[in-house]
């Protein structure tokens, strides 16, 4: 079903997912998911034609509930596990440089 | 009584009669932990001073004559990819190192109101992806049987626990056999109810269309006692299901009258031990001795399991893991370059190769061009898989099969061979990919002395079959009974 999968494949891919990988670990991981993908080519034997697609055991309707006022978590409880914060808010780095 | 070879129910009596205090209880399992965790490592953070104080609020609960919780007293190990608040939760994970939980999960305030007795929390691979537990960030546990072999995973710190009598019960997650493979592999009594049975609020999210919690004990009647504690509609996991919670521990001593055991033919595949095959035909002359009748069934499309599954449980993984951003929790990288590269650094730092190969498979199956070769294929073969078991469960009431191709293997093994690992999934995925409730129980040893377990499969919401029929079986049978003989370390 697919070409063979090289490193500047998985590289953007790790991009994608926001994961810095070593030289290494691209190199690694480029062969153990061409293994891996190969092996799940065997989905192809099975004829899926006319099948919906089950992507979860409970077929749920919505679940609704009342719009009722509850307790919530503390903001400080909130900010506690952050790795950084200025005790109001989370701090991030400056998403928008000075000349946009 | 032996305190630490005593089963939940017997140990639940001792302490409602006044035999044991939960003190004295909760101070033998502490000890045992003491002695024997530093060869058996199942346990990542241990309680003792909480344990202590909660089970001497349960002994002054009895001594002042108020109404005891259906596990009062009783000392139980949680896998940590469970929140309890203010009580470390690292998933096995660097990234989640130092997170403290701001809350407990909906099991966690059930088993409280149970007045249970939380021991500690125990090691898993990192963020419940693996089958022997050595992808913890900070581990390896050992198998209490055979120290050189893994306990299973991904709930392997859970399964040890209870093997080697350092907690009369445990709390694992199952999101493709990691319950029932590792109560295989060290010989105890594991359980993955139905979808929806038990609350997820607060469950650390893997995959979330696959995952449940479930019990671990070294008998059924543990085994029951806890998920009628944990079982029941949450209205903050939407997932969860509206459905009245039987009374499993109040029937499970009613054997069940012309039971349908249902073998599959494709449950004996290629590469499964003749032990371990053995075991399950054993098991089968049990209930045919017993009254039941065996049904052959078939499961046409279970060798599709493995693939579908290690393409949905990735995709889901992929999604459920992009909240690890070092903003809200969790590692931040010290040195990065902007916004973009903080996220990829940080998540580069903290998660660990398997959780890295799993972000890259799903974020791959997910991404343009693939989706529907992948992901949506995927899902199609997940619908025929859940067909095949309505078809069998119309004759049959509950599947009987083995739980693992083989016995533990060792430390080291497939550590190395992604794919080899995935593959020992293979009897236990499908009643995720299909919802349906399995219990793994204790079938026998190999000839080298390792635990065999068997597994039973039911329809949906089937667990007190599933819970009377694994008495039946236990009842007739002496495995249960072993226990491992632990080295000391010196």
């Amino acid at each position: 079903m697919t070409a063979r999968l090289t490193r500047d494949d998985v590289a953007k891919v790790a991009l994608l997912g926001r994961l810095k990988l070593s030289a290494d670990e691209l190199e690694r991981m480029t062969s153990q998911l061409a293994r891996v993908l190969e092996y799940v080519d065997i989905l192809n034997e099975v004829d899926t034609e006319p099948v919906e697609p089950l992507a979860h055991p409970v077929e749920l309707a919505n679940v609704f509930r009342d719009d009722v006022e509850q307790a919530c978590l503390q903001r400080e409880d909130a900010l506690a596990n952050a790795p950084k914060t200025d005790g109001r808010f989370f701090v991030v780095p400056a998403i928008l440089d000075g000349n946009n | 009584m032996s305190i630490l070879e005593a089963t939940a129910s017997q140990l639940l009596d001792a302490i409602a009669s006044g035999t044991s205090s939960a003190v004295e209880v909760t101070t033998a399992f502490l000890n045992q932990i003491e002695r024997h965790d530093s060869t058996i490592g199942a346990f990542l953070h241990v309680d003792r001073v909480g344990a202590l104080k909660q089970a001497a609020f349960v002994d002054e609960k009895r001594r002042t004559g108020k109404p005891l919780g259906k596990l009062a007293g009783l000392p139980i190990a949680i896998k940590d990819v469970v929140c309890t608040r203010e009580l470390p939760t690292t998933c096995g994970s660097r990234i989640l190192e130092k997170f403290l939980p701001p809350y407990d999960a909906e099991i966690i305030r059930r088993l409280r109101d149970a007045d249970a007795v939380i021991l500690g929390k125990t090691n898993m691979d990192e963020f419940a992806m693996g089958s022997s537990t050595e992808n913890s960030a900070f581990q390896v546990t050992r198998n209490p049987w055979d120290p050189s072999r893994t306990p299973g995973g991904s709930s392997g710190g859970s399964a040890a626990a209870v093997a080697a009598g350092m907690a009369p019960l445990a709390i694992g997650s199952d999101t493709g056999g990691s319950i029932r493979q590792p109560a295989a592999f060290c010989g105890v009594v594991g359980m993955k109810p139905t979808y929806g049975r038990v609350s997820r609020y607060g469950l650390v999210a893997f995959a979330s269309s696959l995952d449940q919690l479930g019990p671990f004990a070294s008998d059924v009647a543990g085994a029951a006692s806890l998920l009628e504690v944990m079982a029941g509609h949450d209205p903050r996991d939407s997932t969860s299901v509206d459905r009245p919670v039987p009374e499993y521990s109040r029937t499970l001593e009613q054997p069940l009258s012309g039971l349908r055991i249902g073998l599959a033919g494709e449950h004996f595949a290629e590469g499964l031990d003749p032990e371990v095959a053995s075991a399950v035909r054993a098991a089968a002359d049990v209930y045919r001795s017993l009254g039941a009748t065996i049904v052959d069934v078939t499961l046409p499309h279970s060798k599709y399991g493995v693939a579908a599954y290690y393409l949905i449980a990735p995709s889901e993984a992929a999604s459920n893991l992009a909240r690890y951003d070092g903003v809200h929790y969790g590692h931040r990288a010290a040195k990065f370059d902007g916004l973009i590269d903080m996220y990829a650094t940080s998540r580069g730092e903290g998660f660990g190769p398997e959780v890295k190969r799993r972000i890259m498979l799903g974020n791959y199956a997910l991404s343009a061009g693939y989706y529907d070769a992948y992901y949506l294929k995927a899902l199609k073969v997940r619908r025929l898989i859940r067909n095949d078991f309505d078809r069998a469960f119309e004759a049959c009431d509950v599947l009987l099969s083995p739980v693992t191709p083989t016995p533990a293997f060792k430390v080291g093994e497939l550590v190395d061979d992604p794919l080899a690992m995935y593959l020992s999934d293979i009897y236990t995925l499908g009643a995720n990919l299909a919802g349906l409730p399995g219990i793994s129980l204790p079938g026998g040893f190999s000839k080298s002395g390792l635990p065999i377990g068997i597994q039973l499969l039911g329809p949906p919401f089937a667990e007190e079959t599933l819970l009377r029929a694994a008495r039946m079986f236990e009842r007739e049978t002496p495995w249960h009974t072993k226990r491992p003989t632990l080295q000391v370390a010196s």
